[in-house]
């Protein structure tokens, strides 16, 4: 029998899986003897989302771009018919491992390690994912492997922490192993703050059991057991699917008491974040479960001496704990093959932005910047200029495109000012300002600034400010000079890693495009035309059909034109209040 | 939500003086009374013992919390890095348009409040809004309007069904 499978990660459902969902269902309600309806999470192609996928004997067709209406005509000639839809297929693996498909480009490069059964098993089902191979790391590690054992193999295997540090996860391991106290706790971090990553997420909601099996054997290295994991309120999704994975975990005994009958007690609570980014700071977290106000701590001393009510602790990223068991079952070794000398494995980047094909890839350390954006991106959406690609979020920088061979690893991407971060990559193009992009970073760290060091607390204001008027073009000539002080000294002074890298997409866009500063102080203008104070609105005659709903809209009565005829603003009178874009339907206003 | 899905009541019955229950038992609260009124305050820190100024802190510091009443129906309109370089704004300024209202404020009939968020997961969706539970990605002006109509009508309906009981309509 053939199975429907429906990817139902947030991505998919944003596009409108659910419908397709309900259509897909009822569908295999009238024929029940023809197809087995089933949810997958994220397979990482979420620009060809909603995407159904049809499996038997050991054959995959993934379509892409699928309506209710898509679905249909799947059913009738793909599941009743037999007959393969090729003009929807985006990719497709036959039963030798042949793949096929218009999105090649996109999922051959890929090394999935991470994302190993993302977008391939029901992430709600248990039993699937032990068929996978699942709860076999576990296994091992709580049978015939010492602690000891453990964080060898993960010391040798070379996985660097994927939380934006890259501290050696072994290490970090045995610190809190060594640590001689009777209470320990496991904690995950899956805040998941940086806007623009979204890797943790598709774990959690495509694979939870892999990142609870990681745990355990965390767990187990350590000696702790209690765990937590440490999610953020806006994933509802992840945190339904993570609560079903407990329940499963709790009950098939590979969590709670008495684990696979080793004597090994572990289990795990989920607490939900509030909406502080801040709180993705692991000291700053630990505060936050303990129900106070999110504001990190001074370390050391650090975590494994004393972290979540002050006992030794073992933190790290979701996409950390999901490698571990993977590393455990194929020996550290076959890890440590993929990616370069010092960043060994893959890594899992989340492409958005401008890019044609947005979503995750999963690509061996190393892999250069041009290769992700080009290759597996496919390059910038409507045939426009690739201008720099920001990573790291509001702690990194935008490194250009004249250092897109840049490999992307933890020592080379410090290089160029930016941060490896947790692997969320926006790609920007020639419409995108790069001092308006550091006013927005910035405004972000002010407003997430817990206000505990008046560096950070009053210095980004400062720097905010300074931003502000130059987008308004009423910067200063001193301003430049002005920026780069503030930036030194908050970066010297401040607490955590927060204030500490705040000043970073400053930094960088001043290095890099330092004369788009000097055009909007000194000439008034916004190279990229994106910066609204310095420019003007105009109206496209082409795709203008007289509507009149954008002079209807303008509270200035800026523009004028009559029913069925082309408008026309009077730049001297408008506002720049962008009513008449936001209220047109055809697209026709814009920006020069 | 699941993991907070026990009532308020229940879960301040329950609550045996364990560690780090304080920002479960807001959200529960925030959960069921829709935003977090004094007297929920109140009951917590006569149960907890925590003082008042410690939880109202603690409420603060963290944006999820609400100590107003919100709308109805919860607009957030992501304005994260990939969504900005996207088009946030125009939704931001449509959201706002649509509504008559300003980021933070209910509108007055009190069916819709408006937030942004930094990042909703969806980035390669840009740009992404949420209403209620629900994630739309690749959104234009004209598709946000739409849907906020679509609300508002279905809004409208509801409460004039008795009157207008016998008219049909095809829409559900
Ligand atoms: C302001 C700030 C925000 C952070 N946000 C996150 C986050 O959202 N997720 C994460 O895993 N680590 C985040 N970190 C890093 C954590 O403090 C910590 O280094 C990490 O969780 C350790 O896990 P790893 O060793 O597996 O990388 C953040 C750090 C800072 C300073
Ligand atoms: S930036 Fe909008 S969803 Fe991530």
């Amino acid at each position: 029998m053939k199975k429907l499978v429906v990817g139902m990660g947030t991505c998919g459902l944003s596009a409108g899986a659910r419908q397709v969902y309900e259509k897909v269902a009822e569908l295999v309600r009238l024929h029940p003897d023809d197809a087995e309806l089933q949810i997958t999470g994220c397979i990482g192609m979420c620009y060809r989302e909603p995407l159904v996928e049809v499996r038997e004997g050991g054959r995959r067709i993934i379509y892409g771009d699928v309506t209710p209406e898509r679905a249909e005509e799947i059913f009738t000639r793909h599941i009743i018919g037999s007959e393969v839809i090729d003009e929807y297929v985006a990719y497709r693996l036959d039963p030798d491992g042949t793949p096929g498909g218009t999105e090649l480009e996109f999922m051959v490069p890929q090394q999935r390690i991470v994302l190993r059964n993302c977008g391939t098993i029901d992430p709600e089902s248990l039993a699937e994912y032990e068929e996978a191979g699942g709860y076999q790391g576990a296994r091992q590690a709580l049978g015939e492997m010492t602690p000891e054992g453990i964080i060898e193999q993960i010391k040798a295997s070379g996985l660097r922490g994927r939380g934006g540090a890259g501290f050696p996860t072994g290490l970090k391991w045995s610190f809190a192993a060594k640590n001689p106290g009777t209470i320990k706790y496991v904690v995950c971090n899956a805040d998941e703050g940086d806007p623009g990553a979204f890797m943790d997420r598709s774990v959690l909601e495509g694979d939870p059991h892999a990142v609870l099996e990681g745990m355990v054997i965390c767990a187990r290295a350590i000696g702790a057991r209690y765990g937590y994991i440490y999610c953020r309120a806006e994933y509802p999704l992840a945190i339904k699917r993570l609560t079903i994975a407990l329940e499963a975990a709790r009950k098939r005994g590979c969590l709670g008491e008495d684990i696979f009958g080793t004597g090994f007690d572990f289990d795990i609570k989920i607490k939900q974040g509030a909406g502080a980014f801040v709180c993705g700071e692991e000291t700053a977290l630990f505060a936050s479960i303990e129900g106070e106000r999110g504001m990190p701590r001074i370390r050391p001393p650090f975590p494994a001496e004393k972290g979540l009510w002050q006992k030794p602790t073992n933190n790290n990223n979701v996409e950390t704990y999901a490698n571990v068991p993977w590393i455990i079952v194929q020996g550290a070794q076959a890890y440590a093959d993929y990616g370069t000398e010092k960043s060994r494995g893959t890594k899992v980047f989340a492409l958005a932005g401008k890019v044609l094909r947005g979503g995750l890839a999963e690509v061996p350390m190393g892999t250069t910047i041009h290769d992700l954006v080009y290759k597996i991106g496919g390059g910038i959406k409507e045939g426009r200029e690739f201008k720099a690609v920001q990573m790291g979020g509001p702690s990194g920088g935008c490194i250009p495109r004249e250092l897109s061979d840049t490999p992307v690893d933890f020592e080379s991407i410090p290089q160029t000012g930016a941060i490896m971060g947790s692997g969320g990559m926006v790609v920007l193009d020639d419409s995108t300002c790069m001092v308006e992009m550091a006013r927005f970073f910035l405004d972000f760290t002010q407003k997430e600034s817990c206000g505990k060091c008046t560096f950070c607390r009053i210095g980004t204001l400062r720097m905010l400010e300074i931003l502000e008027r130059i987008t308004k073009g009423e910067g200063q000539a001193e301003d430049v000079e002005r920026l780069g002080q503030l930036a030194n000294q908050i970066k010297e002074a401040s607490l955590c890693g927060l204030g500490q890298t705040a000043p970073n997409p400053v930094l960088t866009t001043l290095k890099y495009y330092g004369h788009e500063y000097e055009a909007h102080i000194h000439e008034h203008v916004c190279p990229a035309k994106s910066c609204e104070a310095l420019v003007d609105f105009f109206i496209d005659a082409d795709k203008c059909v007289g509507c009149t709903l954008c002079a209807k809209n303008c509270p200035v009565d800026a523009i004028a034109g009559k029913p069925k005829e082309v408008h026309i603003i009077d730049n001297e009178k408008c506002v720049k209040c962008s009513r008449c874009i936001t209220s047109c339907n055809y697209g026709a206003v814009y920006k020069n | 939500m699941a993991a907070r899905a026990e009532p308020f009541a229940y879960r301040l019955w329950r609550y045996d003086g364990a560690p780090g229950e304080l920002i479960p038992l807001l959200q529960s609260a925030q959960d069921h009374f829709g935003y977090i009124p004094r007297r929920a305050i109140k009951y917590i820190s006569e149960v907890t013992r925590i003082p008042e100024s410690t939880i109202y802190g603690v409420i603060t510091f963290y944006s999820q919390f609400r100590l107003q009443p919100m709308g109805k129906h919860v607009v957030r309109v992501c304005d994260g890095t990939a969504c900005h370089v996207s088009g946030a704004k125009m939704l931001i300024d449509t959201v706002q348009d649509e509504l008559g209202i300003e980021v933070g404020d209910t509108t007055e009939d009190g069916l819709f409040t408006l937030f942004t968020v930094a990042c909703l997961g969806c980035c390669s969706l840009a740009p992404v809004m949420m209403l209620n539970d629900e994630t739309h990605g690749r959104l234009t002006a004209a598709a946000v309007r739409k849907l906020l109509r679509a609300y508002r009508r279905r809004e409208a309906q509801q409460t004039t069904v008795p009157a207008a009981a016998g008219v049909p309509d095809s829409r559900g």
